[in-house]
């Protein structure tokens, strides 16, 4: 029998304990696939956050390590500075990545710190239980902001991979979506090249993959998807923000 | 067995703590048991910087000096903020030309070393911590003599190599006077 | 014998560091224990190591967290605040039962406090500072010849028993020059299995990790901890006895404080007064042992500390409150005189 569709070697076989119709799952794949294709799973070295993919540890098969909440860039640093041949990556949403870990974020991009990083924005806190996210919405109802959230009182969505493209260290900063298979595809390749620039030595490389949190978001998980499409993107539009090397190339 | 606690106490600039550092060099080279202990950060009190420097026969105990046997000082709220804690029959030697007061005490040995003006009219301004030094040397026989030269070597970089003469020079001068 | 230098106490904890085979420093900048990163900062790049200054302590410390995971050599330092900023790194550490080397230039507090030399992080260290159960090898030197030797051990003891080391030292002992001569360094090396290595396909893979959902299986993990923790209580408490042989009265004092105890101690022994002092090395396994032997023939004890006492509590346990304990403290950056324990001392013998 022909075998035409099967689990990435770079995933293990625990079973994912992520709500039904959560991306986590598809963007667990994609890194995977990507570290299957390059054939780099020997080499590389996984940091898991403080988050809904607290327990990513289990799920890559690859050496893995788990961060303390907004750490997992410092983290990856201290590993990657010792072992600069293997290949390091984090895996972080929106609340570890934005809100407590941003100086870690902004100062591993600074310095072109040799790593690749997943960060999943949902814009919300998942594993808490739905709080108020640094990228929730304008207007966004989450537990912590029961009445919408009112930016004059807690201010405004940060748009993380914006921000990062000012900075003159990083390699790579794209957004990406999930949330149907047009996107999906786009946010394999940009994964993809997030790791192959870290192989080739570029430098820092964020993939920013807007998702969906259906459960926190009180949605069933096709009008997650869909208002990921009529109000996520149009406040996080999907692209890619720097790539130096084609800068440099288009330059020439 | 021999024990001397010295205290070099000044502004900021002057070269208290490189003096101490010479110091120790000699204690060191001249197999003694040292201690170095700088004030450090921004100093409050008095707007003094000082060290204290123990060059021992036997193993130093405390770093920290409470009562000095020699207390140079190279401006007046050093002399002011440390007079009577010199140990009686202590030496003071400090600088004339930035302190004009006199020491009331008649229990310790007093000496008036013009050291700034007798480092700008030898060419030398910035070394007038050295020529206390001399003095130091001289009167307290905390370290041999000899040696300065070899001492200096030891702690000056090469690269300033060029001012272990007149170091010698400023030395020599605070010994004579 | 190796060549004696004059070398400040920050600085012989850096070169012991590189001579123990630490290759990576990752630090902030804190007075008074700045010369350690200056020490590393011109030294790793020419030995082929990393000096990285990281944006905040918390981020050093898990600079450190990775670095040790990968079973380098690893180490950061700071002073008093930063050590407050950089527990949350220290629990994960220890959750994750990997070894690292961390440096304690204490200065005064609480808050921002002040930056001359204090002991009133005893507590931090000896019984936590950050959360849970967990503990740390804390080693007080009292010398820079110290800061060095026992920064060595440090580094030994941390991999030998999968935990942080803390070299709790004080400004003075940090800003003070002492002779040092550096002998061979005893450089001890432990398989780690456990380190991220990559698998290279060969093995299954390594995960460092502190998070168990599971109540038994953390409570599992706890208790192997503590079942290794006491070994090192059995194996490694470290500790100098002074004029103990006859002592009648025993000073307690550790680090810049043991010190001037020594001074006071002679100065009271010209006074005809039987007293020595027992100088905890490791305040961590505290040397409980010797303390409770002098117990049986010393009528009291005396505390000497740059805090408002903390130690003292250590003191009552190992003595099982059988003496009694004073205090004899300064606080805030200021040290005790040796006057100030003479006369407590003093004191101790009319029975006061």
């Amino acid at each position: 029998m022909a075998i035409v569709f099967e689990k990435p070697k770079a995933l293990t076989d625990a079973v994912l304990h992520y709500c039904p119709g959560c991306p986590h799952g598809i963007i667990h794949r994609l890194v995977a696939e990507a570290i299957d294709e390059l054939g780099i799973e020997g080499q590389t070295i996984g940091v898991a956050p403080v988050g809904c993919a607290v327990m990513a540890y289990d799920y890559f098969a690859c050496d893995m390590i788990e961060a303390a909440h907004g750490r997992a860039p410092a983290v990856a640093t201290g590993i990657k500075r010792c072992r600069p041949d293997n290949i390091v990556f984090t895996y972080q949403g929106d609340g570890d990545l934005a809100s407590i870990g941003m100086a870690e974020t902004v100062h591993a991009a600074a310095r072109n710190e040799n790593i690749t990083i997943i960060f999943v924005n949902n814009a919300i806190y998942g594993m808490t239980g739905g709080q108020m996210a640094p990228t929730s919405l304008p207007g966004q109802v989450t537990q912590t902001s029961p009445y919408g959230r009112d930016v004059n009182h807690c201010g405004w969505p940060i748009r993380v991979s914006e921000m990062l493209a000012t900075l003159e260290g990083p390699e790579y900063i794209a957004r990406v979506a999930v949330n149907n298979v047009k996107n999906v595809k786009q946010a394999k390749k940009a994964i993809k090249k997030a790791f192959e620039n870290q192989i080739q030595g570029k430098g820092f490389s964020l993939v920013e993959v807007v998702s969906a949190c259906p459960t926190n978001w009180g949605m069933t998980p096709q009008k997650a998807l869909e208002w990921v499409e009529s109000d996520m993107l149009p406040y996080y539009p999907i692209g890619v923000y720097k790539d130096r090397t084609a800068a440099k190339e288009a330059a020439k | 067995m021999k024990t001397t606690q010295i205290l070099f106490a000044g502004f900021g600039g002057q070269g208290v703590l490189f003096a101490g550092k010479f110091l120790a060099y000699k204690g060191l080279v001249q197999d003694k048991q040292v201690s170095w202990l700088p004030s450090y950060g921004p100093e409050m009190r008095g707007g003094t910087a000082n060290c204290s420097v123990i060059l021992s026969d036997t193993p130093v105990g405390s770093p920290i000096i409470t009562t000095p046997d020699v207390l140079v000082a190279m401006n007046l709220p050093s002399l002011q903020k440390f007079v009577n804690d010199v140990v009686p029959g202590g030496i003071i030697i400090l600088d004339s030309t930035l302190i004009s007061a006199k020491v009331e005490r008649d229990d310790v040995k007093v000496f008036y070393v013009p050291a700034t003006q007798m480092a700008k009219d030898a060419g030398y301004p910035t070394l007038a911590n050295m020529i206390l030094t001399g003095k130091v040397l001289k009167e307290s026989g905390a370290a041999a003599w000899e040696g300065n030269r070899e001492t200096l070597e030891a702690f000056i970089p090469a690269k300033k190599a060029n001012l272990i003469d007149v170091n010698c020079q400023a030395l020599q001068s605070g010994y004579d006077f | 014998m190796a060549q004696r230098v004059l070398m400040k106490g920050n600085e012989a904890i850096a070169e012991a560091a590189i001579r123990a085979g630490c290759r990576h420093y990752f630090g902030y900048p804190i007075t008074p224990q700045t010369e350690i990163a200056a020490y590393m900062a011109k030294k790793m790049p020419k030995i082929g190591g990393v000096f990285l200054q990281a944006e905040s302590e918390i981020a050093s410390i898990n600079m450190v967290y990775g670095a040790a995971a990968t079973g380098c050599r690893v180490m950061t330092s700071s002073s008093s605040p930063g050590i407050s900023l950089k527990s949350e790194g220290l629990s994960y550490i220890a959750g994750s039962d990997i070894p690292a080397l961390v440096v304690n230039v204490q200065r005064g507090g609480p808050g921002l406090g002040g930056i001359q030399p204090s002991q009133s992080d005893y507590f931090q260290a000896t019984k936590g500072g950050g959360h849970g159960d967990y503990r740390m090898i804390v080693l007080a030197p009292a010398s820079v010849q110290e800061m060095a030797s026992l920064t060595i051990k440090g580094f030994n003891l941390a991999d030998k028993y999968l935990m942080t080391s803390m070299i709790l030292a004080d400004g003075t002992i940090g800003q003070m020059m002492e002779p040092i001569s550096f002998e061979e360094a005893e450089v001890e090396t432990y398989e780690k299995p456990w380190a991220l290595t990559g698998t290279e396909g060969k093995r299954k893979h390594n995960i460092v990790n502190s998070l168990y959902l599971q109540p038994d299986a953390l409570e599992k993990k706890n208790f192997e901890r503590y079942e290794r923790y006491k070994i090192v209580e059995e194996n490694e408490p470290m500790w100098e006895e002074y004029m103990m042989e006859d002592a009648e009265i025993c000073v307690v004092a550790f680090g810049i404080a043991s010190r001037v105890a020594k001074n006071a101690v002679v100065a009271a022994r010209n006074e005809g007064i039987k007293v020595g002092l027992i100088r905890p090395i490791t305040l961590w396994p505290f040397p409980k042992k010797a303390l409770r032997a002098a117990a049986d023939k010393c009528k009291s004890f005396i505390s000497v500390e740059l805090s408002m006492g903390q130690m003292i509590e250590d003191i009552q346990l190992a003595t099982e409150c059988l003496r009694p304990v004073t205090l004899c403290n300064r606080a805030g950056g200021m040290i005790p005189s040796p006057d100030q324990v003479l006369e407590s001392i003093r004191k101790a013998q009319k029975g006061e």
